[in-house]
């Protein structure tokens, strides 16, 4: 054991008056700062480069593609959307996603709720039921729908052989079926951020609330509701952003009938070879994309759409 | 060193010299800058400018794997993917050591912090202060020049706490291991330290052995932060200080130049005086206002002829008989256990 | 049970009934569908029709004979391993870097990564196509795994980064001060302790390779189709039943990867 230390303070408390004031190993400290996290920051750098270089930098080269024509600069690209086929599709795209997204809202909130009540075993169990239709190829479940809703597909054989219809009904290559697929696709994109936000409501919220003397109704209604908002907003987002640029359903199950933007887009790409038009569409389809998530990040916060996925 | 963030000094011009195989102990409160200042020495954090000597040699830009330094942190941070066994013996294989080598040194570390036998235990198995126990093994296994804490044991209860603190005191006396120790809590910096440095709002305030730091604190701020302290104001008059108009008993001449001072007293090196002679004492007369029982002893809360409240310590002892409530009383306090401070301590 | 009460605020589950009722038919409607492929992959009719007059595995035989069906399987399942690769290790170095750089531009850099999945995929298909065309890209190998990286590496980044949030990184500053470099303490003490999260990563950059439709629509073609691009153009022409033999197959290898995912999770519960 070393001796105790002399009495007399050998570590001033501050530095002595006299002392040099600028140490001279600021700068190489500070450099080699800047080189520690320029280096952890490289570690981004892969990802990034194949990221700028397939999404952002042909974005930028579509964005210039819609405003070019031989002659030039033009805003014709932009003009011939004003055109009634344009604009008609506009309205089925905002027709078809707002219906997906208030049927998701309406399905995905019990579920949601149910799981987020459920004991943790019961919970997991169904959160992989939820999770299961994510992990499904798409072109799986499009073909399924397209067994089931076909003319003489299963659903109509049972409907006619149970006697509830006589001739059957037209569930596919049309808006009806269109709306089934996606909203089987998108439920669970609603289903998550909902249950995120519902686990985190404490049950002693809903406790207070009954012991001030509100009904369970009252609670669940004038409590719980206003706190598992921000997840319904964010799922809400999500899934009215993804139908918005959907492609693959719209194109199986509405079988050329219900024409989406993004359908219009892949026209005028492989059948037209119009990089003008599709990309004047494309430049249209972001900016409302990436519109409404700004907006609605202002009012929630961006991180947390993202963080909800 | 210095280390700022945006425009809050972290750490501000400090300076410390640590003597050879010390136990020296940053004691702050929360937010003080203490753990910063260990991070600056381990080598994770960056100080804006500033040397950090080992020995004769600079430091200050080598990697924290270079700089040959033990660890402890709050929360143990065992790697839970090994046995006790395999985390104490990591900082070994990472030097190479031979096989054998390394079985012999575990069990010795094991055995330093009393854990033999232990070493094939998953580390969720243990208890709090066992997981404690590995940490330190892991930290001292292969005997770093210097040995860092940050506030090791406050995730212990009281009594494993307390039992810790005398364990790691031992166990520096044995190996002799410099160690830099960051805690809140004044008691174990007394309990522990060769010496301990004060740190708040990024600046050392006193840097001193416990009995001088306890003894003769340098700022009110210090008095306050270290044990329990009533302050009392004093009017300085030719070179004298007075407690109203009461003549004050020093302990050591005043510093001069401050006209308005700071009586400390500390609690319990006041005594209640009988009826009988005061002898050296200072003497304070005022009425019992109120009396907490704490068990051990008894808070006495007084008010002074002058209207100040001063806290008593009185211990539980059965010769002594417990004043009331509303009686009047004599209150002595020897010159050498006042504390004078300044009025305001220096930002 | 019925009679007891479901929540805290004193309902019982009987006067839930019918909302238990209402998520028990949410939740057969999710997952009942894609089952039906199955019986109909096995089915001996010509058409589709259910119950099938007769069982068989002739479809199974149509798709194995079929040389363009093999072809496209090796290329589909080249592409996920390939891509899995690729964007499990881009994606854990840069959810690291991201955690880890004490830059304020990391947070801008976070939503950059995120952009694959935010922009419509229509969007990002045509946009590579069109890059693909100017450096013959387009129906290659590398071009599909490149493509199918950028739409992994936003989902190996969130899900490696957010096991790195609940991760306490003051084990790896521990393991530096006892010695080990910074890649050292990341590879021996940090990774096995997140990694279930990027294995979970790797399977989710390997079925997104796998189930991608868009951008292969338009980037994968001639020899170097992929699955799902001539799943997508036979289902647009007629209903095949060789389809739902390969869509059973497909369903296969996602339970198989959900369940491993799954079995994973709750390892790493009881480990930690």
């Amino acid at each position: 054991m070393s001796a105790p230390a002399p009495a007399s303070n050998r570590a001033a408390g501050r530095a002595a008056p006299g002392a040099p004031p600028a140490p001279v190993n600021a700068e190489r400290l500070r450099a080699q700062e800047r080189a520690e996290n320029a280096l952890l920051a490289g570690l981004t750098v892969p990802g990034m480069l194949l990221i700028a270089a397939l999404v952002l930098a042909p974005i930028g080269w579509l964005f210039w593609l819609s405003f070019r024509n031989p002659a030039g600069f033009t805003f014709d690209h932009y003009l011939r959307l004003l055109h009634p086929s344009y604009t008609l599709t506009l309205q089925t795209t905002f027709e078809l996603s707002f219906l997906v997204t208030a049927i998701c809202i309406l399905l995905g909130y019990p579920v949601a709720y149910i799981i987020a009540q459920a004991r943790p075993r019961m919970a997991a169990v169904l959160m992989m039921l939820v999770l299961f239709p994510v992990w499904t190829s798409l072109l799986v479940r499009c073909y399924a729908w397209l067994v089931l809703l076909q003319r003489r597909g299963l659903l109509n054989t049972w409907l006619t052989d149970m006697g509830l219809i006589d001739t059957p009904l037209r569930l596919m290559h049309n808006f009806t079926g269109t709306t089934i697929g996606m909203v089987h696709i998108m439920l669970p994109f609603m289903v998550l951020p909902l249950y995120g936000s519902m686990r985190a409501i404490s049950s002693d919220y809903m406790l207070a609330a009954s012991s001030l003397g509100a009904s369970p109704a009252a609670a669940f209604r004038q409590v719980f509701v206003p706190l598992s908002l921000p997840g319904l907003v964010a799922g809400t987002i999500i899934v009215f952003v993804l139908c918005l640029g959907f492609y693959v359903t719209p194109a199986l199950l509405g079988g050329g009938r219900v024409m989406m933007w993004s359908m219009q887009i892949e026209r005028n790409v492989n059948y037209y070879s119009d990089w003008g038009a599709a990309s004047a569409l494309g430049v249209v389809l972001l900016v409302m994309t990436l519109g409404i998530m700004w907006l609605v990040g202002r009012i929630i916060g961006f991180n947390r759409i993202v963080g909800a996925r | 060193m210095r280390k700022t963030y945006g425009a809050l000094a972290a750490l501000d011009d400090v300076s410390l010299e640590v003597a050879s195989g010390e136990f020296i102990t940053l004691l702050g409160p929360s937010g003080s800058g203490k753990t910063t200042l260990l991070m600056v020495l381990a080598g994770f954090i960056r100080a804006d400018s500033g040397q950090i000597l080992f020995g004769d040699s600079d430091v200050s830009l080598v990697a924290p794997h270079k700089r040959n330094v033990g660890m402890v942190f709050q929360n143990y941070a065992l790697f839970p993917h090994m046995t006790v066994a395999g985390n104490v013996a990591y900082p070994l294989k990472l030097r190479r050591v031979g096989k054998t080598e390394i079985g012999e040194r575990v069990a010795r570390a094991l055995d330093l912090v009393q854990l033999s036998g232990l070493g094939e235990r998953h580390v969720d198995q243990l208890s709090g202060g066992q997981r404690q126990r590995v940490a330190l093994a892991r930290a001292i296994v292969f005997e770093p020049r210097i040995l860092l804490m940050d506030e090791p044991l406050s995730a212990l209860d009281k009594k494993l706490r307390e039992q810790m603190q005398i364990e790691v005191r031992h166990l520096h006396q044995r190996l002799g291991m410099t160690t830099v120790y960051v805690t809140h809590d004044q008691r174990e910096a007394l309990t522990m330290s060769d010496r301990i440095a004060v740190i708040d709002r990024g600046r050392f305030r006193q840097i001193g052995t416990p009995r001088e730091i306890y003894g003769r604190p340098a700022s009110r701020f210090i008095a306050d932060f270290i044990g329990e302290s009533n302050f009392l104001p004093v009017a300085v008059r030719d070179g004298q200080a007075y407690l109203g108009d009461k003549l004050l008993r020093l302990a050591e001449p005043l510093r001069t130049g401050e006209p308005s001072q700071l009586l400390g007293v500390r609690p319990e090196k006041v005594v209640i005086l009988g009826g009988g002679d005061a002898g050296a004492h200072n003497v304070f007369e005022g009425m019992v206002r109120e009396i907490v029982y704490q068990g051990e002893s008894s808070l006495v809360s007084v008010t002074l002829a002058g209207g100040h409240e001063l806290s008593v310590r009185q211990q539980a002892i059965s010769a002594v008989i417990p004043p009331v409530v509303g009686a009047a009383v004599r209150l002595g306090l020897a010159p050498a256990d006042t504390i004078i401070v300044p009025q305001d301590s220096p930002a | 049970m019925l009679s007891r009460p479901a929540t805290q605020t004193q309902i019982t589950h009987g006067r839930r009934l019918w909302l238990y009722v209402l998520v028990g038919l949410i939740m057969f409607f999710l997952i009942v569908p894609s089952l039906f492929v199955i019986p109909l992959s096995f089915s001996a009719d010509r058409y589709l029709a259910f119950p099938p007059s007769g069982w068989s595995t002739r479809w199974y035989a149509a798709y194995l004979g079929a040389i363009e069906w093999r072809d496209a399987t090796y290329v589909s399942f080249t592409a996920a391993f390939l891509t899995m690769i690729v964007s499990t290790v881009c994606g854990t170095l840069a959810a690291y870097g991201l955690h880890t750089a004490r830059l304020r531009l990391m947070r801008l850099a976070y939503v950059a990564f995120m952009l694959p999945l935010i922009i419509p995929g229509i969007l990002v298909a045509i946009g590579i196509y069109l890059l693909y065309a100017q450096f013959g890209l387009n129906s290659t190998m590398p071009g599909i795994v490149m493509a199918h990286s950028v739409m992994a590496i936003p989902l190996v980044v969130i899900t490696v980064a957010s096991s790195l949030k609940s991760y306490d990184m003051n084990q790896e500053m521990v393991a530096r001060s006892l010695g080990a470099s910074r890649p050292w303490a990341f590879l021996t003490v940090t990774l096995p302790q997140i990694r279930i999260s990027v294995i979970t990563g790797a399977l989710l950059a390997f079925i997104t390779s796998l189930d991608e439709v868009v951008i292969s629509l338009f980037i994968a073609g001639g020899d170097m189709s992929t699955l799902t691009k001539r799943m997508f153009n036979a289902l647009r022409d007629e209903i095949d039943p060789t389809i739902a033999a390969i869509s059973t197959l497909l369903l296969l290898v996602s339970v198989l990867l959900l369940g491993a995912v799954r079995l994973l999770q709750r390892k790493s519960g009881r480990d930690t």
